[in-house]
């Protein structure tokens, strides 16, 4: 059935880009103040943001009076779009694994996504492993195939994870014991998976001087046979080189400050840190490493490491100077980003423009594709999102998404298409029935 | 002589009860039942709401609250927690729900209810002063159930309306036994996108897989009707022979707390999230002539006429849910209050999960984005969760004569941004402070 949608949804799929003006809009245009007018999009990209613009010749105009229009949202944390399980759990470093693998282009929460606003999500591995997967960054292209739905030019990532999850994964007693029964993986504790990262940088530092040795003798011209390839090592040399991102899923306080002091010991930098429920308590300390935060905006007590998360997270940790972003983590909360980014200002009183930027620009910055996207100004990407009313808020909902200038969702024309795409659907019911025909169930008693 | 006796007597009695004796000045009154009222004040005698109006004098020495330009709305209320029995809900040891045994009547949810849990505290800030507080938390496959017995459960226990803050849960109680709770029989399966049994001419080529057949879960289920039924002819059985004394009646504990379920005294809140499953339990309760509140429907559409010929009123669960399955509209759950609302049912708002409940107002600020009138919303937490729970008399609107469960805010409740400064609970004013609060003091001032 899905594949019958997907047909349907590709043919309405946009085809080449064009000329849009979106008129009479309010524009959070984040970077540059709001401003009531005009957004110019040519080629993909955004040409013009103004109050008074001139429409270019045959241009679409989409008319978004009493409208708001944001950036696309984006949200740094997400695991839709993964065919299947997105946990690697068998080692404790599976850094040779790439997310990038099995990405479904079809897994429909990314139409959901988009249909909430969301152009842009860092799609990343589970959190089983205390290094996990390699990661990436898509663009909610729904109806192109799963090349085309990648972040041209991302710098790619990886997950690493701390405390509860990576702790557990392939520890049925959580720990204690778990060395007793057959299935027992290192780590079972904190202790175990800073030792589990610092052996692993150790090896990887070893194959990087080895390569290191290598290519500069290669480059001098001599011919020698290169040291083995080693999949799960190429990845952790990139962190150390700086040509891939470490996003680290953790909640507690010590370990996060682990993970810092353990970074500054091996000498590459932690990009993110991910849901830190407890980076209120150690902001100043991430704020000296220079890492980013991507938190929950009220996420709380579903584990232990959760109890002490507290909504205010986001706004102390941008007092001290962390770039902050709100990510979702999940199919459903990723729908409303913009409701997370209104709580920020609801606790601990972030002012608007920051608290858009938690879901728009600053993940932008931590994805390093702020260049590209974030913010609505001349020469960025046109992902744009248009709310009805004051996005901040649980009344306002998505009118459109434009992703490279092109309308990716349209509320209108999805409500109004509904009828239509039923009644295919039960055409195609019908004929399945007819093709198949199937014993009666026996009757339900009567309850 | 006799009258200064008398007036001494009210003096000490008024400064006796100084603490839920009051009187609100200068404020915007959203009673709910009625029209807003501008710049009046609201006495408060005794925990109780005693008058409302513009020339509202306080008596000398009476404590008064001003209330300049801020509005006056009932306390909320959540229609389906598991506040106080459940505080962090991974670990066993602090969850209460999910008893085992399939017919546990007599287990009432109250007397497990933890005055001192944080999630009282949490709640209250955004205005929430009473819940109904489950045994367990309803619905298979809806998180309810995850320890112990939870998955055979068919009648869980009795629900308790309960204030958000007490010293005692006798305190705390509104209604000891507001509800019956029973999860509705359904032909359950371990899987499939949408949640039901998997068909057996898929299950055939899934090696080892038959244990979960649709024939073994049609079983379970026929059986599950069959004593379903059987139990509540015990329940008859026994409620006669106790009313006539018969020779050799004794008492039994499951069978005796049925007893108000059969007089009709005490509804039975019904799990039932399919259209096939709401039809059933209304046949059931027509059969056994019961009062029933469906909770958590999802498919209202082929339900809604005949709950609502029927009078049976509905706890909506979480709005900000995902679609059920691939093909249903982004928007399916946004919309289902709306289309109750259209179709005449009575509904409340539930969020199923103690995280959410703090959520609660921006649920139904949602329901409202995708088509429910506003007024409805409102009441749909107020006045409509009251009636349905049987304290439509005590609790829900601001109205001379009620309890004075009171919150003053900034704006509108349901809107995000709007900040509750003052909360009573009959008419004791309970402080804004929680964990997350003091947390967040406490690293604001880290040096």
């Amino acid at each position: 059935m899905t594949k019958v949608w997907l047909a349907v949804l590709i043919a309405l799929a946009p085809l080449g880009a064009e000329t849009t003006v979106i008129r009479n809009a309010t524009i959070m245009t984040v970077s540059k103040g709001t401003l009531k007018g005009s957004i110019v999009v040519k080629d993909g990209k955004i040409s013009e943001v103004a109050e008074k613009v001139m429409d270019p010749a045959g241009a679409k105009i989409i008319d978004a009076g009493g409208q708001y229009v944001i950036p696309g949202i984006i949200d740094c944390h997400s695991h839709i779009a993964g065919d299947g399980n997105i946990n690697e759990g068998s080692v404790s470093v599976s850094s040779m694994v790439n997310i990038k693998d099995i990405i479904n282009p079809e897994d429909i929460a990314i139409f959901r996504a988009l249909a909430g606003g969301v152009t842009t999500a860092n799609i990343l591995h589970g959190s089983a492993n205390s290094i996990g997967g390699q990661t990436l960054v898509l663009k909610m292209r729904w109806g192109k195939d799963a090349q085309g739905m990648i972040f041209e030019g991302a710098m790619p990532g990886i997950k690493f994870a701390l405390g509860e999850n990576p702790k557990r994964a392939g520890n049925p007693q959580g720990g204690r014991g778990a060395t007793e029964t057959p299935q027992a993986r290192y780590p079972a504790t904190r202790m175990g998976i800073e030792d589990t990262i610092r052996e692993a940088f150790d090896e990887a530092k070893t194959y990087k001087a080895e390569w290191d040795a290598y290519d500069a003798k290669a480059a001098r011209g001599e011919h020698l046979i290169p040291p083995r390839k080693d999949l799960k090592l190429e990845a952790l040399k990139e962190v150390l080189e700086g040509k891939r991102y470490v996003h680290a899923h953790c909640y507690r306080a010590d370990e996060i400050l682990m993970l810092l002091r353990v970074a500054d010991d091996y000498g590459f930098k932690i990009r993110t840190l991910q849901h830190v429920l407890e980076g209120y308590k150690v902001a100043k300390e991430i704020a000296a490493h220079g890492a980013g935060a991507s938190t929950f905006s009220d996420w709380w007590s579903y584990k232990v490491e959760a109890f002490d998360a507290i909504p205010y997270n986001a706004a102390i940790m941008q007092k001290y100077g962390v770039v902050v972003s709100m990510n979702s983590d999940d199919a459903e909360l990723m729908r409303h980003l913009n409701t997370e980014a209104g709580k920020a200002m609801k606790y601990g009183g972030v002012s608007e423009t920051e608290a858009l930027a938690m879901v728009t620009l600053n993940p932008a910055k931590q994805l390093g594709i702020d260049k590209r996207v974030g913010s609505i100004e001349a020469g960025k990407d046109a992902d744009l999102a248009i709310f009805d009313k004051y996005p901040l808020s649980d009344y306002a909902k998505v009118q459109k998404v434009l992703i490279d200038g092109n309308v990716y969702f349209d509320r209108d024309q999805d409500v109004s298409g509904r009828a239509a795409k039923q009644a295919e659907k039960q055409k195609l019911l019908d004929k399945e029935k007819q093709s198949q025909p199937r014993q009666q169930p026996p009757r339900r008693p009567g309850a | 002589m006799k009258s200064l006796g008398i007036l001494m007597g009210c003096a000490i009695a008024a400064l006796a009860a100084s603490n839920d004796t009051f009187l609100i000045r200068n404020a915007d009154v959203y009673p709910v039942t009625g029209a807003e009222m501008k710049g009046v004040s609201v006495l408060i005698q005794d925990g109780k709401i005693a008058d409302i109006g513009v020339k509202l004098v306080a008596p000398k020495g009476m404590r008064v609250v001003d209330a300049k330009g801020l509005r006056v709305y009932p306390g909320m209320i959540d229609s389906g927690t598991e506040l106080g029995l459940s505080e962090i809900s991974s670990v066993r040891e602090t969850v209460d729900t999910g008893e085992l045994g399939e017919f546990m009547p007599q287990l009432r949810a109250l007397v497990a209810v933890n005055p001192e849990s944080e999630h009282f505290g949490v709640v209250r800030v955004n205005g929430i002063t009473s819940v109904m507080t489950f045994p367990s938390s309803g619905g298979r496959g809806g998180g309810g159930g995850r320890f112990g017995g939870g998955e055979q459960q068919l009648i869980s226990g009795q629900a308790a309306l309960i204030h958000t803050d007490g010293w005692t849960w006798e305190e705390m109680a509104v209604e000891r036994s507001a509800a019956m709770h029973l999860l509705f029989p359904i032909i359950a399966g371990r899987g499939g996108r949408g949640g039901g049994a998997i068909p057996d001419s898929v299950l055939e080529l899934i090696p080892g897989a038959a244990g979960g057949s649709y024939t073994q879960a049609r079983r379970t289920y026929e059986q599950q009707i069959v004593k379903l039924n059987d139990f509540f002819d015990q329940a008859r059985q026994y409620q006669k022979e106790r009313a006539v004394h018969a020779p050799g009646f004794k008492t039994n504990l499951k069978l005796e707390a049925m007893i108000p379920v059969l007089e009709g005294k005490v509804p039975m809140a019904v799990s039932a999230s399919r259209a096939s499953a709401i039809h059933d339990a209304i046949a059931f309760a027509d059969k056994q002539n019961i009062k029933i509140v469906i909770l958590q429907p999802r498919e209202l559409e082929k339900a809604a006429a005949e709950l609502k010929a029927k009078n049976i009123p509905v706890i909506l669960g979480r709005v900000l849910a995902l679609p059920e399955t691939e093909d249903d509209p982004y928007d399916q759950a946004f919309t289902l209050p709306a289309e109750a609302y259209k179709a005449g049912v009575k509904f409340a708002f539930g969020t199923f999960n103690n995280e959410f409940v703090r959520n609660l107002p921006y649920q139904a600020a949602t329901a409202v984005a995708f088509g429910l009138p506003y007024d409805e919303a409102l009441k749909a937490v107020t006045i409509n969760p009251a009636q349905i729970w049987g304290v439509g008399d005590r609790l829900g609107s601001v109205e001379k004569g009620k309890w004075a469960d009171l919150v003053i805010a900034t704006g509108d409740p349901l809107e995000i941004q709007t900040e509750i400064k003052h909360l009573y609970i009959k008419g004791k004013e309970v402080g804004l402070t929680n964990k997350q609060t003091r947390l967040y003091e406490k690293y604001m001032g880290r040096e």
